[in-house]
């Protein structure tokens, strides 16, 4: 018997649990607040639904009420993502260790 | 346009990015590094998901705007926000990823043919499933989130606000939420759709009114966690490994932060839900013991004198230090004091911040090292060999009554213990009991000084009379 496909998609999905859950525990707590941030922002490569809501469409149309929803989604998604990384960025610049050179 | 099979690889390989991009964050050195690749990962999602639809006619004029609208607007404010707003950017944040995931739902609700979901009113089983709940899970996200946002901002009192049978008709709430899930399958109605994803806006609100302003750091990590779970439900839908894993990703991130705040606080989990904490409930007693106890206060003249015939300073930030914007000035004391050859440590509580490692994010602001800068675990041992300890802004996280009175509501909450240093400098405005509302013990030791001033203009002082 063949195997549904969405067996595949529930195996990696919990295999990527474990990953996510081993990958954040060695995070050091000191980055805690860049880790939240660049995750908002990865988070946001739903984008890619909203894409495909916007131009896949069936009729040669632009608009739709489905697309305009997806158009909607892209704006969001897009603030999300430059937001989210630009400032992840922003934050990382600032940590840095101490100088060597002490007088 | 390339097939859906090579696509599959692409997202493969940005999901791959985006893992490496969280193991960055396990040294700062490696973080910036990691950032690169989220940035690469994204990337590579969004291009492989246009020439897999291969639609280069108007309609992607329009993305491309959008996309750049959106762009600028996002990096507008990634630059223009103060660090000290990082919670609530952060809440906003989750805010937009749960609206979007509730919009592509809706789109693949009206249009299932372009995601090959089956035909309107005939949607796959598995599918209609998948989308329900990215659907409810990015509701409940999205106005959950705008409440934490306006109680961070200060917009929305951080007080919580409870009702008799709010548990109850939450529960009902979410009873009603499988409810529609079911009858949507069975009879595919457009009307349940809607209703399920205004009564899950609703169960946002309610869900996150209760919880007071002290729990505040659970309530966003909580928030981030909910917006992976529903990207996840939106990559099942849509059959996208990408979205699969980084909701994953995000989702298990998400519930380890409400985790480790949980037990910074030693609050379980349930009990920061169901909400009501930060309450003004001791308050009778507290007001009594404060007539009582004397308290020895002094000026910055007597700081300054302290610190510089310390050999070993270990200073515990607090929220209200940013609130004062005394970073600055804190390490322009700091440095002063590392000239006189006094070695001088950082000692950071989990939750010192509004949100986890934000103490971290405001030192490294003010140019802090970050090998200067401890975690109470690796730090606690230190305060019994050290000779100052200069508490600013901060208060419940020191109090020692978590340790020894089992009746005090933070009783078993790890403390720093800076009431074994020699002596102890506290910065504090007044005697006013902290978030947890309950009366510091440390006030009225004999080895307590208590500068009673702002943290800035206390910290200035300071400065001036190390001299």
């Amino acid at each position: 018997m063949e195997i549904d496909p969405f067996i595949f998609r529930l195996s990696i999905f919990i295999l990527s649990i474990f990953v996510g859950y081993y990958v954040v525990w060695s995070v050091t707590p000191s980055l805690h607040t860049p880790l939240m941030s660049v995750t908002n922002a990865i988070s946001s490569v739903i984008i890619v639904g909203a894409v495909i809501a916007a131009l896949a469409t069936t009729s040669d149309k632009s608009f739709s009420p489905s697309s305009i929803f997806g158009y909607l989604a892209i704006i969001l998604a897009a603030v999300n993502i430059f937001g989210g990384f630009l400032v992840t960025q922003r934050m990382l610049q600032m940590y840095k260790k101490k100088k060597k050179d002490k007088k | 346009m390339i097939s859906s099979n090579l696509s599959a690889i692409f997202y493969l390989i940005s999901g791959i990015l985006f893992i490496l991009a969280l193991r960055g964050l396990s040294s700062p050195d490696t973080s910036r590094q990691g950032n690169y690749f989220g940035i690469a990962g994204m990337t590579i999602a969004i291009i492989a998901t246009f020439l897999s639809i291969g639609n280069f006619s108007n309609s992607f004029l329009y993305v491309l705007i959008l996309l750049i609208l959106g762009g600028a607007i996002g990096a507008f404010i990634a630059f223009k926000i103060p660090m000290t707003a990082m919670p609530e950017l952060v809440a906003g944040f989750h805010s937009l990823v749960g609206l979007a995931a509730v919009f592509v739902a809706i789109a693949a609700f009206l249009n299932p043919e372009v995601f090959n979901l089956g035909i309107s009113g005939n949607i796959k089983l598995a599918s209609l499933i998948e989308m329900s709940i990215g659907a409810a899970v990015g509701a409940i996200t999205f106005s959950g989130s705008i409440i934490a946002f306006l109680k961070l901002r200060g917009i929305m009192s951080g007080a919580p606000i409870t009702f008799s049978g709010q548990h109850y008709l939450n529960l009902f709430l979410g009873l009603g939420i499988f409810v529609m899930v079911y009858y949507l399958c069975k009879i595919q109605s457009e009307n349940i759709f809607w209703t399920l994803i205004v009564v899950s806006f609703l169960i946002g609100v309610l869900l996150i009114i209760p919880i007071g302003g002290a729990d505040m750091p659970v309530v966003i990590s909580m928030l981030n966690s909910y917006s992976g779970w529903a990207a996840a439900g939106i990559g099942f839908t849509l059959e996208n490994t990408a979205l699969i894993i980084t909701g994953a990703l995000v989702g298990s991130s998400g519930a380890i932060l409400s985790y480790i705040m949980c037990k910074a606080m030693n609050r379980s989990f349930f009990s920061v839900i169901l909400g009501g904490f930060g309450a003004d409930n001791s308050s009778s007693d507290t007001k009594e013991k404060k007539d009582q106890k004397p308290v020895k206060s002094g000026n910055a003249e007597d700081a300054a004198f302290l610190m510089k015939n310390a050999s070993s300073v270990i200073i515990v930030p607090g929220y209200g230090m940013a609130v004062a914007q005394a970073q600055h000035a804190l390490r322009e004391m700091v440095d002063k004091l590392k000239k006189n050859d006094i070695k001088v440590t950082y000692a950071i509580h989990p939750v010192a911040g509004r949100m986890p490692g934000h103490m971290n994010v405001l030192l490294a602001e003010a140019n802090v090292p970050y090998d200067e800068v401890f975690e109470l675990e690796d730090i606690n041992n230190d305060f019994a060999n050290s000779d100052v300890a200069f508490v600013i802004g901060a208060n419940d996280v020191t109090n020692p009554v978590a340790k020894t009175d089992p009746k005090s509501p933070i009783f078993g909450m790890p403390v720093l213990d800076v009431e074994k240093c020699k002596s102890v400098l506290f910065v504090k405005r007044s005697l006013s009991p902290g978030y947890a509302g309950i009366d510091n013990e440390l006030f009225y030791r004999d080895n307590t000084l208590m500068l009673f001033a702002d943290a800035k203009k206390m910290t200035e002082d300071i400065v001036k009379n190390l001299d």
